[in-house]
């Protein structure tokens, strides 16, 4: 089990390396840098040359990724061009925004996807379980960047919620019950189609187990349905959302990314467009080696999770 | 039942892509300045005195222009026209009264007719792009099933990779790779090159899976002993078995796909202004005043909707293996 994890764990520090790498690589190789952009058309030669020797950007590609990598080391991500800061300090509120909103979102979707496919998996034929399919077959087809456009509109409609950033006014100080507010339209923005997605996988794994001789047995002995179903059942049909919990940190991000952008949530997706956009290497860099450690997290966690629910996953 | 409801939402989208130009009654650049944000016209067939009429709209005047608020003129009939001037549809007043079944846009555009022109790039987009998708996944899984070994591990420890990254981010940080603005064609081919790269690890995993147990199946080592070599056992016996998953999965790549191009358009990085696609579109309705102009959302009901025919017709699909259960 450990030496399971060990691996797993050096999985994920090759993962956050290359990608963080990648990207420095792929923002660098790209036509223009940060002096173009932030000059303009009407820059002139001079003063681009000049910025680009401020900010380092004239040295070699290999040079600048070498001193990056050393830096990396202890944690010093390079300075951010747009924002004049260093990187490690302007990512950490990002990421934790980001963070805020996807474990909601997570959490949400568990604790209603789960039941509602136990219950519609149980049972194949009626009304609720129709009804359950049914509402998650139009959720599927809803990715985060519709639902999030969606409730942006009906919250704009009705004004039931606030739309936009993370909290009223300017002030600085957090207040709790704001923060939830605010947070109720990106989160599920996020959570329905996961939930839906959560709720399809459940329903499928509880047919499957529930079709199996052994439950079959413990009914015929005379255990209760319900204890046969919650407890018995349940056991075995986890299997499936614990191998997809990895995978869905992915999807998590890429829909957060989505969701961040519409709801002007700030967090690390609009982060990483916005030094895209500006071409600020570091700050690209710094995002998605971050982005690239939530991702680490999730697939350690999920394998853990999956090593506990099925033991054959440890070999 | 459902499936067939899936099939005729993915036949519409797909004829509104093919039949566009006929369909739609104006190109994607004809802009009306006096209807910037105008709502939809409905066809009516009831006139004020309640007697019936061919299909006719009633005119848009601006009623206070600073809000863009519109009032329908109901004294003015503007019958529509059939099959003129190579439409299907068009309003008898082209100029004082166009025909705009589903509002205008912030320039003034027909959003209908850019829906349904914007069904073709979106479309034919994820379509190609899934194809591409196919064509890598196969190969990499083909070869890897097939090998073994090393050039197994190798392959699909990259594909673990790729399939773990969020989506989006590498769409967006190999789009970053060229300038912001391109040409309409090198958006259209570079995000296709992206999009069959970021899937094609998705097919490869289950091509390889399925060529690698089928290897060992008694037909595929029949052919072996007649001396069928590796490539015709690969192409006439294996990749065929892996038919039934490389449906499904395009199934699954295609709305993938055009939510992606919505997403990057939506940000800037997709096409640029002129060109109409479901994400250009989508990316009017980012305005605060969403709110006044639901019209503006119809692209995400178009994507809605040919999500929602695929996975309808995918669904019917899975259920079909019939479980037996006693509960």
């Amino acid at each position: 089990m450990l030496i399971y994890l060990l691996r797993r764990l050096a999985f994920a520090v090759a993962l956050v390396f290359t990608v963080s790498s990648a990207s420095l690589l792929l923002t660098r190789m790209a036509p223009g840098d940060y002096a173009t952009e932030a000059l303009g058309v009407g820059g002139g030669r001079a003063r681009v040359e000049e910025m680009r020797a401020r900010y380092g950007l004239n040295r070699p590609i290999v040079e600048q990724y070498r001193a990056w990598l050393a830096g990396a080391l202890h944690f010093d991500f390079g300075r951010s061009f747009a924002y004049d800061r260093p990187v490690a300090d302007l990512i950490p509120q990002r990421a934790a925004n980001t963070a805020i909103l996807a474990v909601t979102a997570l959490a949400a979707a568990t604790l209603v996807g789960l039941p509602l496919g136990i219950v519609s998996g149980a049972r194949s034929r009626g009304t609720l379980t129709a009804l359950i399919r049914t509402g998650s077959i139009a959720l599927l087809s809803m990715p985060p960047l519709l639902t999030s456009l969606l409730l942006v509109f009906i919250a704009a409609r009705t004004g039931w919620f606030p739309i936009g950033g993370m909290r009223t006014g300017a002030s600085s100080s957090v207040d709790i019950v704001d923060l939830l507010r605010h947070l109720v339209v990106p989160a599920s923005a996020l959570a329905l189609p996961i939930a839906a997605m959560f709720e399809r996988l459940q329903s499928q794994a509880m047919r499957e187990v529930v079709g199996q001789p052994y439950v079959l047995a413990a009914l015929a002995r005379g255990v209760p349905r319900s204890r046969v179903l919650w407890r018995d059942a349940l056991k075995a049909a986890l299997r499936p959302i614990a191998s997809v919990y990895g995978l869905v940190v992915g999807t998590l991000l890429s829909g957060s990314f989505a969701v961040e952008i519409i709801t002007t949530w700030p967090g690390l997706g609009s982060l990483m467009l916005e030094a895209l956009r500006a071409r600020d290497v570091y700050l690209v860099a710094g995002c998605a080696a971050t982005g690239s450690v939530f991702l680490a997290c999730g697939t350690l966690l999920s394998d853990a999770a999956l090593a506990l629910v099925d033991p054959r996953a440890r070999e | 039942m459902t499936r067939r409801l899936g099939l005729l939402l993915v036949l519409i989208a797909v004829v509104a892509a093919v039949t566009a130009p006929i369909l739609a009654p104006h190109a994607t650049d004809d802009k009306f300045p006096g209807l910037l944000n105008a709502p939809p016209t409905l066809p009516h067939v009831i006139d004020e005195s309640g007697s019936w009429r061919a299909p006719f709209i009633y005119p848009w005047t601006l009623a206070d222009r600073l809000v863009q608020r519109y009032e329908q003129d109901r004294t003015i009939r503007v019958p529509l026209v059939w099959f003129s001037g190579g439409h299907a549809v068009g309003s008898s007043g082209e100029a004082r009264a166009p025909l705009l079944l589903l509002g205008a846009d912030s320039y003034g555009r027909d959003v209908f007719s850019r829906l349904l022109f914007g069904a073709r790039v979106s479309l034919g987009l994820s379509i190609l792009a899934a194809l591409g998708s196919v064509m890598i996944g196969g190969l990499v899984g083909a070869v890897a099933g097939y090998a073994g070994g090393t050039a197994d591990d190798v392959l699909m420890r990259g594909t673990d990779v790729v399939m773990v990254l969020p989506a989006m981010y590498v769409a967006l940080a190999l789009r970053s790779v060229l300038p912001l603005v391109l040409a309409p064609f090198t958006v259209f081919v570079f995000l296709g090159l992206i999009f069959a790269m970021v899937g094609a690890p998705f097919i490869s995993r289950g091509v390889r899976g399925i060529v690698r147990s089928e290897r060992g199946l008694e037909y595929a080592v029949a052919a072996a002993s007649l001396g069928a070599g590796h490539v015709r056992i690969l192409a006439r016996h294996l990749l065929p078995a892996t038919r039934g998953f490389i449906a499904v999965e395009m199934t699954m790549l295609v709305p993938a796909f055009i939510v992606g191009e919505a997403t990057l358009s939506y940000v800037g990085l997709g096409f640029p202004e002129p060109v109409s696609s479901w994400g250009t579109m989508l990316h009017d309705a980012s305005s605060l005043r969403i709110a006044d102009f639901p019209w503006l959302l119809s692209p995400a009901v178009a994507i809605f909707l040919f999500v929602l025919g695929l996975n309808l017709v995918l669904q019917d699909g899975r259920e079909g293996l019939g479980y037996e259960r006693p509960l």
